[in-house]
């Protein structure tokens, strides 16, 4: 007929009302069937849509094309909107909302309504559980679905569900359900259904006309949309409502959404993950329910008067109990509103025919907790995943348990906070001023010049490093990291600059830290060497004259803080591991200044132990002492060290068995040392002997492997000989063992012989 | 672990009976029925008065070769049979009575749920996750 302009919503929408209609996709859809279900849900009365049909020249070309269907929706939001039925009009109403249909779901769906109608229940049958399954079809068919809010001539779609209360023929009218569920909406359903398949809400009035009756007749008042309608119609259990199935469904045609529905679609739409969410007007549909069973919203309902109220879901008593178990959080036997609306939220996804859960899910979890009505609730729950509109809704009353929903939220927040700040001991004041005066001396001593790349660094830390180095350098613990560094720094360049690699690393890790934790530890430069092979520790030495340590020096413990000097040198123990990084820093430096001990002299006869043993062990215990103080002091990362110079030391004298003495002596002297460290001025001699006990440690860990290698074939050979020894005196014993058994045989039976004999003899 | 575990009404019918190898329920039954006089037994009340504290945990009921059976009675006169193996030697006293506290407790559970009639079997899904819990993980 005429042309027929449509707006983009409204061609949107009527060609998936087309679609729906166009089961046999012939693009054509007969006058009967589908067509007529739907006009007939546009709830006119019969003589209109004859109108209507003739208008579009329906009857005249005897089905409905595409552009006569589409006039003929046009035509009905003309009708339901008041307007006369003019052909002319079709183009020149502007803002024409769109027609509204309620539609009955599945035909399968009538039909079993029509089974399960009781005479006197004509009208809708449950209906189909709001959906939630629309929901999902909403969003996937926003678009489709008359955006624009029309007036909804049909009860305003804020009252959700019809009031289970009401008797049957008052029942549910609107069909905004699906409004309310497209917002609320379980994206379980993942309507595959092109065409917005909107469960029927209502059963589908293909049957009595009374029931059109009944549905117009109600229509404009009650402002009850049935979601649920707990009436005594069938139960809903027969209705599964599957909304892929209801595909074929050509006559769903969604219901015409009221002004909430754009919003709820957009709601649902927008990062919906939970299906069991509970929408606003879903809570507060719950929430009036609530109020006419129990005025008192911080009241309990009892368990009876909710079973009743349940009973009329129609859904079986197995699956109610199951409700209940699943929503009575508390096992009291009542339920609060929270409860409550919980268990109406089961009901309702129950009869849309989604499955019920094992357990609660988490935004029907009651949120309880009093602990504070305005917050509590959801806000920080976003984390653990609650739904957000509770909160809006009311405060938590339960009085019962303790949300758990709330205290996570606090705990969280409470558990990020302390997981910031990590208790580390700061003492910053001595080492600062120790940190000052070794800034002096390193001033002094031109050494800033390596560590101007420590400059790099804020200055502050690398201050503090360098007046830790500078203190140190009077002859701090041979322990620090930085004494050892600091006091080398200002003999020589190398160990400045290794000196100064370790402060920029120290450096770098109390910058980060700087707030939190006390001055970074001594840089262990060598961190890394001890660690590694003692041929790392070579390259490293070798290089630590090149300048500016590669960055695989820098092997701070990350975990550790730089500590200030004399934490450094007074805790032994827990910073034992800083410790040894003076140790190694100490031996990085030292390889320099070996030449100047003499006790590398031993070392270099360590490796010639065999000779030198005696000489070896006297030197060794005492240096292995030393260093074995060191490695105490360091700790950890001087175990290895440890375990070396101990074997070696075993391995040296383990002819003389001496073991036990080098070790002896050992602890003590550490102790000495400790406690010398303490002291935030050193002996100088210490320094020194300590830099010398990490050096001839470091220095003979290249020769360890030599000696011990050497060492390890001695007893590698001596076992051998001892098995060997064995096994031909275990061959020995073997026959001696056989012999005697040959023996002893032989005794036996001269014995026999000679038993046999004596009566004779006796005779 | 329990081998079976039953639950009987006040009018000595079952309201629950479950037990780990399905294939020889019956004699699980049996073996619950005939508890059922010792449990009668042991509340009949040695002439105390019904209202005194009645111990709510029987104990061992009667040992057979193969199992044992433990009972406990609540106040309304609601019975619960647990029977093990008895080369489950492991299990104490105590064990079986935490055993029977939880059952009371998801029994108490049933019951206040309205749409639970007394009377009716118990099919509560937490219920059955509680027993199985208790039960045998064998076979």
């Amino acid at each position: 007929m005429e042309s027929l302009t449509l707006s983009d919503v409204e061609q949107k929408y009527y060609s998936e009302l087309f679609l729906s209609c166009d089961v046999d996709n012939t693009k054509k859809v007969a006058s009967n069937g589908k067509v007529l279900d739907l006009f007939r849900a546009a709830q006119l009365s019969n003589e209109v849509v004859h109108q209507i049909t003739e208008l579009c020249g329906a009857t005249r070309l005897g089905h409905f094309g595409r552009s006569q269907f589409y006039i003929a929706l046009k035509l009905i939001a003309l009708a339901q909107s008041g307007l006369p039925l003019r052909v002319e009009s079709l183009n020149s109403v502007r803002d024409l909302p769109l027609p509204r249909f309620v539609m009955s779901k599945n035909e399968q769906e009538t039909r079993h309504a029509v089974m399960f109608a009781d005479t006197e229940n004509q009208g809708p049958y449950l209906p189909r559980p709001p959906g939630r399954v629309q929901a999902k079809k909403v969003s996937a068919h926003e678009m489709i679905q008359p955006c624009v809010p029309t007036v909804d001539p049909q009860p305003d779609t804020t009252s959700p569900v019809v009031s289970p209360h009401q008797s049957p023929p008052t029942s549910p009218h609107a069909w905004r359900k699906h409004k309310r569920q497209a917002s609320g909406g379980n994206v379980d359903r993942q309507s595959s259904v092109p065409g917005v398949v909107w469960p029927p809400f209502r059963e589908a009035q293909p049957g009595p006309v009374t029931g059109d009756g009944m549905w117009s007749a109600h229509s404009p008042p009650p402002v009850q949309e049935s979601w649920v309608s707990f009436t005594d119609t069938p139960p809903s259990s027969t209705l599964p409502m599957h909304p892929p199935s209801a595909q074929p469904e050509s006559a769903t045609v969604r219901t015409v959404p009221s002004a909430m529905t754009t919003n709820e679609i957009q709601r649902q739409s927008i990062g919906y993950d939970d299906p069991w969410k509970i929408t606003d007007e879903q809570r507060q549909y719950y929430i009036n329910q609530f109020k006419t069973i129990q005025a008192d919203l911080t009241g309990f309902i009892p368990g009876s008067a909710a079973k009743e109220f349940f009973t009329k879901s129609k859904l079986p008593i197995l699956e109610l109990s199951h409700i209940w178990e699943l929503s009575d959080f508390d096992k009291d036997g009542a339920l609060t509103l929270d409860e409550f609306c919980a268990a109406f939220h089961l009901v309702v996804a129950r009869k849309n025919g989604y499955d019920l859960p094992e357990k609660l899910p988490e935004s029907l979890m009651p949120k309880l907790i009093d602990l504070d009505d305005s917050a509590g609730v959801p806000e920080p729950a976003p984390e653990v995943g609650f739904s957000a509109s509770p909160v809006e809704v009311t405060p938590n009353k339960s009085p019962s348990m303790p949300s758990l929903n709330q205290n996570w939220p606090e705990l969280n927040q409470s558990n990020e906070d302390t997981a910031i700040v990590h208790p580390v001991p700061i003492r910053m004041t001595p080492s600062k001023i120790h940190m000052q005066e070794m800034e002096l001396k390193r001033t002094g001593s031109d050494h800033t010049n390596p560590a101007s790349p420590l400059m790099a660094n804020p200055p502050e830390l690398s201050d503090e490093t360098k007046l830790a180095a500078t203190i140190k350098f009077p002859g701090t613990t041979v322990g620090d990291g930085y004494s050892s560094s600091d006091s080398f720094t200002s003999d020589q360049e190398p160990i400045s600059s290794a000196v100064n690699r370790q402060r920029s690393h120290s450096g770098t890790s109390p910058e980060g830290l700087k707030v939190v934790a006390p001055p970074p530890p001594p840089p262990r430069p060598h961190a890394s060497h001890s660690r590694s092979s003692s041929l790392d520790m070579n390259r490293n030495f070798a290089a630590v004259p090149a300048g500016p340590q590669q960055p695989g020096v820098v092997a701070f413990p990350p975990a550790v803080p730089p500590r200030p000097l004399p934490t450094q040198t007074s805790v032994p123990h827990g910073h034992r591991s800083v410790e040894g990084d003076g140790p190694p820093a100490h031996t990085s430096t030292s390889p320099q200044q070996m030449p100047e001990q003499p006790n590398f002299a031993d070392f270099s006869q360590f490796q010639a132990f065999a000779v030198d043993q005696p000489a070896d062990d006297g030197e060794k215990p005492s240096d292995s002492g030393q260093a074995e103080r060191c490695a105490e002091t360091t700790g950890t990362m001087r175990t290895a060290k440890n375990d070396v110079q101990a074997e070696e030391r075993n391995a040296t004298t383990v002819n003389s068995a001496k073991v036990s003495t080098p070790l002896a002596p050992p602890p003590k002297p550490v102790r000495r040392r400790l406690k010398s460290e303490d002291e935030l001025r050193p002996d100088v001699e210490d320094l020194p002997q300590k830099s010398n006990v990490i050096a001839t440690v470091l220095a003979t860990q290249p020769s360890i492997p030599r000696s011990i290698g050497k060492d390890k074939k001695a007893i590698q050979a001596s076992i051998r000989r001892n098995k060997e020894t064995n096994t031909v005196l275990a061959r020995l014993n073997s026959e001696l063992q056989q012999q005697l058994k040959d023996l002893l045989e032989e005794r036996i039976s001269l014995e026999v012989q000679l038993e046999q004999l004596r009566p004779f003899s006796h005779l | 672990m329990a081998v079976c575990i039953a639950v009987i009404a006040k009018e000595n019918y079952p309201l629950y009976i479950r037990s780990v190898p399905t294939q020889g329920e019956l004699k699980f039954h049996y073996t619950v029925h005939t508890s059922l006089d010792v449990v009668e037994e042991k509340i009949s009340g040695v002439g105390k008065a019904l209202a005194d504290q009645r111990e709510l945990y029987l104990g061992l009921l009667y040992p057979t070769e193969d199992y044992k059976v433990y009972g406990y009675v609540t106040n309304s006169k609601v019975k619960f049979v647990i029977v093990v193996d008895s080369s489950n030697t492991s299990l104490r006293d105590n064990e079986i009575r935490s055993m029977f506290r939880k059952l009371h407790n998801s029994f108490t559970d049933v019951m206040c749920n309205p749409f639970y009639n007394p009377g009716d079997t118990i099919q509560s899904k937490a219920f059955d996750s509680i027993v199985s819990t208790m039960m045998v993980q064998a076979c």
